[in-house]
């Protein structure tokens, strides 16, 4: 993979506080990326360092072979979109989506016909003449990003552009932006603290905590593989079961035993925390030798629309419970109500174990 | 890091801004300082001036009746306008406009104007003299009452803001728990406007302290700071006296001026964009009974304005009450005639055109600025400064500086441009926190924006951020006008005899005797900054809405 924008050991410090720690990162060309975070775990600090608003304490960032750490933005190559949008009230639709054109100097004709072509592609041909206030937030973000891709720049960054908006036009938007995206190519990294947006939108996702990077992967990667327990719990549900590691593939949770992957880089009689999403915990067809069985009684159903999720009491396990989500089908079939008694299992292979 | 030439440009425009600051600011306050050390001929004498000052009783008591001044016209000033900006905010009033319009009145006129009205009113020939019995308007009684009229718009426009800003929901959850509406204003209203009420209390404590006209007028025997550094240094010409007593007066309000910061501060965790604001209902029993209060205390303020104008009117008080324009042919009473108005009007112009603009840019390149920390905490700084400082104090500081020998700026020196100057610098405080809160309330990623899109700093300036900031530019320059027009204290050192304003000659003219004639000067002063001021909010309705359709939704 050859990289476009390569981050070298890049730190920010404010006085005592360390907001970004060494973080060695690379994005290849027209790859979509998403800095996945709680507030505060220097996510946007990482996006405004690239940027050069918020120049880094020490480190390096290459952009295209170029080194660009000590430059300030103007001379940077990059589109931004920020949560508020930032369009000039004052300014027309057209006159904001052109604002940058019009420096370079180009012919007035040659403007035109390129805002109006990011006009169309944003789906937003008839509201050139309108002012921002005149427009619903959706239709401001489409306007920020039209602005933003105008000057084709090579890196487009977005800081929280969805989290401004409601939840059913978060959904248009993220397709539209991610289509866009990949229509036209260009590299993005999007700041975003909602999980399943950064699932749905990035074809990798770097997740922060603390200023330092806890993984980097797929989707898939990190919601099948949580390198560790803090993005096993930010990303998706998890159930987590604190034990100690009997054997290297057995771990011991109150009186019961659980059959885990074997794990190579921890000692046997160390403290561990077994996990599980809920959506793996196994009810139905349950083979009579089937692995990691329990029995358990439901004590709390809540619906949640297209299926429920379930607590589980482990017996003989002290207070131990699980939250496994039971579809709708599964409920009615095994006539699962509060107060329940069940076996259920938890697939060995499904099973990630974390150092406590 | 590295420097664009936005970057560039900004800090240069910062580094003069701060060179200017410390000009007209700093430097003059230094010498002010400095002279404090000196005797008569210039030679260090150390701490003998101060020594001198506070072992002569008679200097000493005008310290004490300068804070007893103040005290009791603290006292009684903010109560008033607390009920007053509470019935403003808090009851539903007939001709609500009419009321804060009228509280207003008194920031148009100079403070020698409700002198000049309780002379008319109270004075040896005044009408009601006999409801004083034996004792005099001329002293403490009447520096008090003036004091009240010249303070009340100050605290009600603060303790307005105070009230207004409350959270309607704070009212419904202690109505929805069962709470006395005694209990509501002693746990809500109260705390809520308690940072106001503090602000209030010190900003006329230091307007009291700091004001010249009034006392000047109306003081008779009964010596305060102010008048001490006028008489010190005109009278007496003992400059170095002067300097001591103007640090003796600048003490107290630097104090009420760090104090007032400090709680300012505290304030602002108060306020989220969340709250929902109240808005009164009627309610037949209160409404009245402030309808009343705001009646009284409206008729008053009209009374000692029109007072005044009857008075400017009048042929000779009390003797002959006829009518006539003859005081206002002021070549009749100053050499300079009319054309001190004319003076007046010219500098109000300059300080409100070249005052706007550079507390404007200034602020935007100190709020714009990448690092460069020390200039802007400097900046910063020097644009505090000169609240706390009174006008009389920053006058004198002008002539130890620019009128002294060597210095290369000494050819300002009684010209019109220093009175602008001084003018821009001793208002430079308001007009640079009202470009600040302006500016901190647009979007801070414009510049980011631009940045990206290759837009140099300055044209985003001018394209997008002075004209989002339009209705503020245009209240910092009417800001200026007003008080350019109204100011006493600090000019009347600087003027010479072609340069003379309206302000200054009507205390001139005052000094002769000639009432009539200084309160006919005075309300011309008034009419016009209500004009200005009119003008204003014409504008600000009417034009600005076709100027700025944007806003419109």
């Amino acid at each position: 993979m050859t990289s476009y924008l390569e981050v070298r050991d890049l730190s920010k410090r404010f006085g005592d506080f360390t907001a970004l720690g060494n973080i060695s990162l690379d994005i290849a060309e027209g790859e979509f990326v998403c800095f996945l975070g709680p507030s505060g775990c220097g996510k946007t600090t990482l996006l405004r360092a690239i940027a050069g608003l918020d120049p880094q304490s020490s480190g390096t960032i290459r952009q295209k072979g170029r080194d660009v750490s000590a430059l300030p933005p103007a001379q940077r190559d990059f589109g931004i979109v920020f949560q508020s949008y930032a369009l000039f009230p004052n300014l027309t639709v057209t006159d904001n989506v052109g604002y940058g054109l019009v420096s370079r100097r180009q012919a007035r004709g040659a403007i035109g016909a390129r805002v109006t072509e990011l006009l169309a592609l944003v789906g937003l041909p008839d509201s050139g003449s309108k002012y921002p206030a005149q427009l619903s937030g959706g239709q401001q973000q489409r306007v920020a990003l039209a602005r933003a891709l105008a000057t084709s720049p090579g890196l487009l960054l977005l800081d929280e552009p969805l989290s401004a908006l409601d939840a059913r036009v978060r959904l248009r938007l993220r397709h539209e932006i991610k289509a866009l995206q990949r229509t036209l190519g260009v590299t993005t990294i999007m700041v975003t603290h909602d999980q399943e947006e950064a699932l749905t939108m990035a074809d990798r996702i770097v997740v922060m905590n603390h200023g330092a990077i806890e993984q980097v992967g797929s989707p898939q990667d990190i919601y099948r593989g949580p390198a560790t327990a803090f993005v096993a719990d930010f990303v998706g549900s998890m159930n987590f079961l604190d034990g100690t590691l009997e054997a290297p593939d057995r771990v011991k949770v109150a009186s019961l035993a659980f059959a885990c992957p074997l794990q190579e880089g921890l000692a046997v009689g160390t403290k561990v925390r077994l996990s599980i999403r809920p959506e793996d915990v196994r009810v139905r067809d349950l083979p009579a030798d089937v692995a990691n069985r329990v029995a358990v009684e439901v004590t709390e159903l809540d619906f949640v629309g297209a299926f429920c999720r379930a607590t589980l009491g482990v017996g003989g396990a002290g207070d131990v419970t699980l939250v496994a989500d039971f579809s709708s089908n599964l409920i009615r079939d095994l006539g699962v109500a509060i107060g329940s008694r069940l076996d259920v299992a938890l697939p060995p292979d499904r099973v990630r174990v974390y150092a406590a | 890091m590295g420097l664009s030439r936005d970057d560039l440009v900004m800090r240069a425009g910062l580094v003069v801004l701060a060179g200017l600051l410390l000009l007209i600011v700093g430097l003059p306050l230094w010498a002010l300082l400095a002279k404090g050390f000196e005797d008569g001929d210039g030679r260090y004498v150390g701490l003998a001036n101060y020594v001198s000052y506070f072992s002569t009783p008679a200097m000493f008591n005008s310290a004490l009746n300068s804070f007893h001044v103040a005290a009791v016209s603290t006292a009684i000033v903010v109560p008033v306008a607390f009920l007053y900006a509470y019935a403003l905010t808090r009851a539903v009033l007939p001709a609500r406009w009419l009321f804060q319009g009228i509280s207003l009145i008194p920031i148009f006129a100079p403070s020698l104007l409700p002198g000049l009205a309780l002379v008319y009113l109270f004075g040896n020939q005044g009408f009601f003299k006999v409801l004083l019995g034996g004792s005099s308007i001329y002293g403490f009684d009447g520096i008090v009452i003036a004091q009240v009229f010249y303070c009340f718009p100050h605290a009600t426009m603060i303790l307005v803001t105070a009230l207004a800003t409350a959270d309607a929901r704070l009212y419904e959850a202690a109505d929805a728990l069962g709470a006395s509406k005694l209990r509501v204003f002693f746990t809500v209203t109260l705390p809520g406007a308690k940072y106001g009420l503090i602000s209030a209390a010190l900003v006329v404590f230091t307007l009291v302290i700091t004001d010249f006209g009034i006392a000047k007028v109306i003081g008779g025997n009964f010596n305060v700071l102010a008048t001490d550094v006028y008489k010190q240094v005109i009278g007496q010409q003992n400059f170095s006296m002067g300097a001591v007593v103007g640090m003796v007066l600048l003490a107290p309000a630097a104090l009420a001026f760090v104090i007032d910061r400090m709680v300012q501060r505290k304030q602002v965790a108060l306020l989220t964009s969340r709250a929902v604001p109240l808005i009164p209902r009627p309610k037949a029993g209160r409404d009245l009974f402030f309808t009343v209060f705001c009646s009284i205390i409206a008729a008053g303020i009209l009374a000692i304005l029109g007072m005044a104008i009857w008075g400017s009117l009048i042929k000779y008080w009390p003797y002959n009450l006829s009518l006539t324009l003859g005081n206002y042919y002021f070549a009749n009473f100053d050499a300079n005639g009319w054309d001190s108005y004319f003076n007046s009007l010219r500098m109000a112009a300059g300080a409100a055109i070249v005052g706007t603009a550079v507390m404007f840019v200034g602020a935007w390149l100190n709020e714009k600025t990448r690092g460069f920390g020390i200039v802007r905490g400097v900046v910063q700084l020097l644009a505090f400064l000169p609240m706390a400082v009174p006008g009389i104090v920053l006058g004198l500081g002008y002539i130890f500086f620019f009128n002294a020998p060597d210095n290369p700026l000494n050819f300002l020196y009684a010209t019109m441009a220093i009175l602008v100057i001084n003018t821009v610098a001793h208002f430079y405080t308001v007009g640079h926190l009202t470009a600040t809160t302006a500016l901190k309330q647009i979007d801070p990623e414009f510049e980011s924006v631009s940045a990206s899109l290759k837009v140099p700093v300055w044209k985003t300036f001018g394209r997008v951020t002075a004209p989002i900031c339009l209705p503020a530019i245009l209240d910092i320059a009417i800001y200026l006008f007003v008080n350019a027009m109204t100011t006493v204290s600090s000019v009347i050192f600087l003027y010479a005899s072609d340069t003379k304003l309206a302000s200054v000659a009507a205390v001139n003219i005052e000094e002769t005797g000639a009432t009539a004639a200084a309160a006919a000067l005075c309300v011309v002063i008034v009419i016009t900054s209500a004009i200005v001021k009119t003008l204003h909010l014409l504008a600000d309705r009417f034009l600005l809405g076709r100027l700025q359709a944007w806003r419109r939704r």
